[in-house]
């Protein structure tokens, strides 16, 4: 399919579920509204609300707030799972001790820690930080261990062959090997530092897209909940872009087709 | 010992301890000795621990009994003269081809810029000036051999240490990489252990053909000096009558192993 088609048929699907979404939330069928606008409002007023929110600039605030918790997630938790990570694969003894309070906290809903975060943390960024740097870690953590842990034999036995020592070893082959696992795993990381925000937030806060889907659903404004979801994936989707772009600069030594 | 040795194994076993519990004996007392400046080919068929044996010979395997020399000192840990070309992709494929090349100097503290620059005259020795700042996945694999060469090379090891280094490649590649290995190996005639399981490729390249026995418990079975004059080429060189009658007397010894083998590993 050529790319204008293409995008012209995704154009069309937009449009086409815009279309019905409004139409069966302001014409009555058979008397009755299959989309009753208190529960599901409509297309033009979310799209109004979405517009009101950029032009009197209220959102800025929310979605710098909502980037800063993410990044700062993904930061730490990213640190955190890089060093623990190396020191587990380096360490077998130290993994083996840990590996079933590893599977327990892993294995554990984060949800549930977010009052905890809120109790110790506050109700500014922090705690949301921290229910980010939750997810965040494990995923990058499993990912560095199992980069560490899956380097080629032969790759290694060559380093070592050409006078590699365990310093230098680490440098230029554990080291990338690690974070071509972990760059790997980019999106899915960056994306749950943003869910760990986004859900912090909703929880309990002063500020963000989640507390502004948590306002407009306490006053049961649907619109204003749509328009919040609505600005929330925009968000994620400039996200996953800008990670896209990092990547590409980062794994050029990778075949495309492990890329995907 | 009367005549200097630049690898020496003398009654080397080889053992692997199998998940449960049992002992598996790769190798059984191998004696083998390569001179200075010998070219030996180690030929046997699959599973018959060839690969083992140079592994024994490099220092990364330890043998359950048996002494290994180098030089006509005790090995003890890695085998820091030898330069070892592996069978599987061994490049570091984070870094272009250039930077794989220059790696061996740049960890033995030559400044960057300087190893680059002899990197990029190795590069041109195999070929592929045009190629250094590709990545390993971008190159052909007989690119990426050529490349690994460059790479053992550059380090000027004493010893080359090659397992079926050209196994994967296609027949005119592996016979070109063959040429380009003779004309490299003449320059300086370091001590050479090729292994392969290509009989005419042991002959085309070696002063002596080794074989051995199938695995497990696979000895060394025959020794043979190859006749053929140097400086060689390969492609001539099997049109050598002496190639020939060497080749026939050779695989005498060689196909009932070859057999064996394969009924072993259930391939036939």
């Amino acid at each position: 399919m050529s790319r204008i088609g293409l995008l012209s048929l995704q154009l069309l699907v937009a449009i086409v579920g815009l279309a019905l979404w409004q139409f069966f939330a302001s014409v009555p069928v058979f008397g009755k509204m299959l989309l009753p606008p208190f529960f599901f409002s409509n297309p033009v007023d979310v799209f109004s609300q979405v517009v009101k929110w950029f032009s009197s600039g209220v959102i800025w605030k929310h979605l710098v707030i909502t980037l800063w918790e993410s990044i700062l997630a993904f930061a730490i938790g990213s640190l955190g799972g890089v060093i623990v990570g190396f020191w587990f694969a380096r360490q077998p003894n130290v993994a083996a001790v840990f590996d079933p309070y590893v599977k327990m906290v892993n294995a554990l809903p984060r949800v549930v820690l977010a009052p905890i975060f809120t109790l110790w943390l506050g109700l500014g960024i922090w705690s949301k930080v921290a229910l980010g740097v939750t997810l965040v870690f494990f995923i990058v953590f499993f990912n560095v261990y199992q980069g560490v842990k899956e380097v080629s034999a032969t790759v290694l036995d060559n380093g070592r062959m050409l006078g590699m020592s365990e310093r230098q070893l680490m440098r230029h082959v554990y080291w990338p090997s690690a974070l071509s696992w972990m760059f790997s795993s980019l999106h899915t990381s960056v994306g749950f530092a943003v869910v760990g925000a986004v859900v912090g937030e909703y929880l309990g806060s002063a500020a963000g897209l989640g507390y502004l889907i948590q306002q407009a659903e306490g006053v049961f404004d649907v619109a204003g909940v749509f328009a919040g979801m609505f600005v929330l994936s925009a968000f994620v989707i400039l996200i996953d872009m800008a990670v896209t772009l990092v990547e590409r600069r980062l794994l050029v030594w990778r075949p495309a087709a492990v890329r995907d | 010992m009367a005549t200097p040795t630049a690898v020496a194994l003398d009654d080397a076993t080889v053992a692997f301890r199998l998940a449960d519990a049992r002992v598996y004996t790769a190798v059984e007392k191998a004696r083998l000795t390569v001179a200075p400046g010998e070219f030996v080919a180690i030929v046997g068929p699959t599973g018959c621990g060839k690969s083992t044996l140079l592994n024994v010979a490099a220092g990364l395997r330890r043998p359950a009994s048996g002494t290994v020399r180098i030089f006509d000192a005790p090995l003890t840990g890695l085998n820091g003269d030898a330069g070892y070309l592996f069978q599987a992709d061994a490049l570091f494929p984070w870094k272009t081809a250039i930077d794989n090349v220059a790696i061996g100097l740049e960890i033995a503290g030559t400044p960057r810029v300087q190893a680059l620059e002899r990197a990029q005259g190795w590069l041109k020795s195999v070929g592929l000036s045009a190629f250094a700042n590709r990545y390993p996945h971008m190159l052909s694999g007989g690119q990426r051999k050529r490349v690994g060469l460059a790479q053992v090379l550059i380090r000027d090891p004493k010893i080359l240490l090659m397992d079926e280094p050209f196994g994967p490649l296609d027949a005119q590649t592996r016979q070109i990489m063959g040429n380009l290995l003779l004309d490299l190996w003449n320059a300086d005639r370091k001590a050479v252990l090729f292994v392969t399981h290509d009989l005419e490729e042991a002959i085309a390249l070696a002063d002596r053909v080794v074989i051995m026995s199938a695995g497990p418990s696979a000895r060394i079975i025959g020794d043979w000096r190859v006749p053929l004059p140097r400086p060689r080429d390969i492609f001539e060189a099997r049109l050598d009558k002496e190639f020939h009658s060497l080749h026939r007397e050779i695989w005498s010894v060689l196909k009932a192993e070859v057999l064996k083998g394969y009924a072993q590993s259930g391939a036939g």
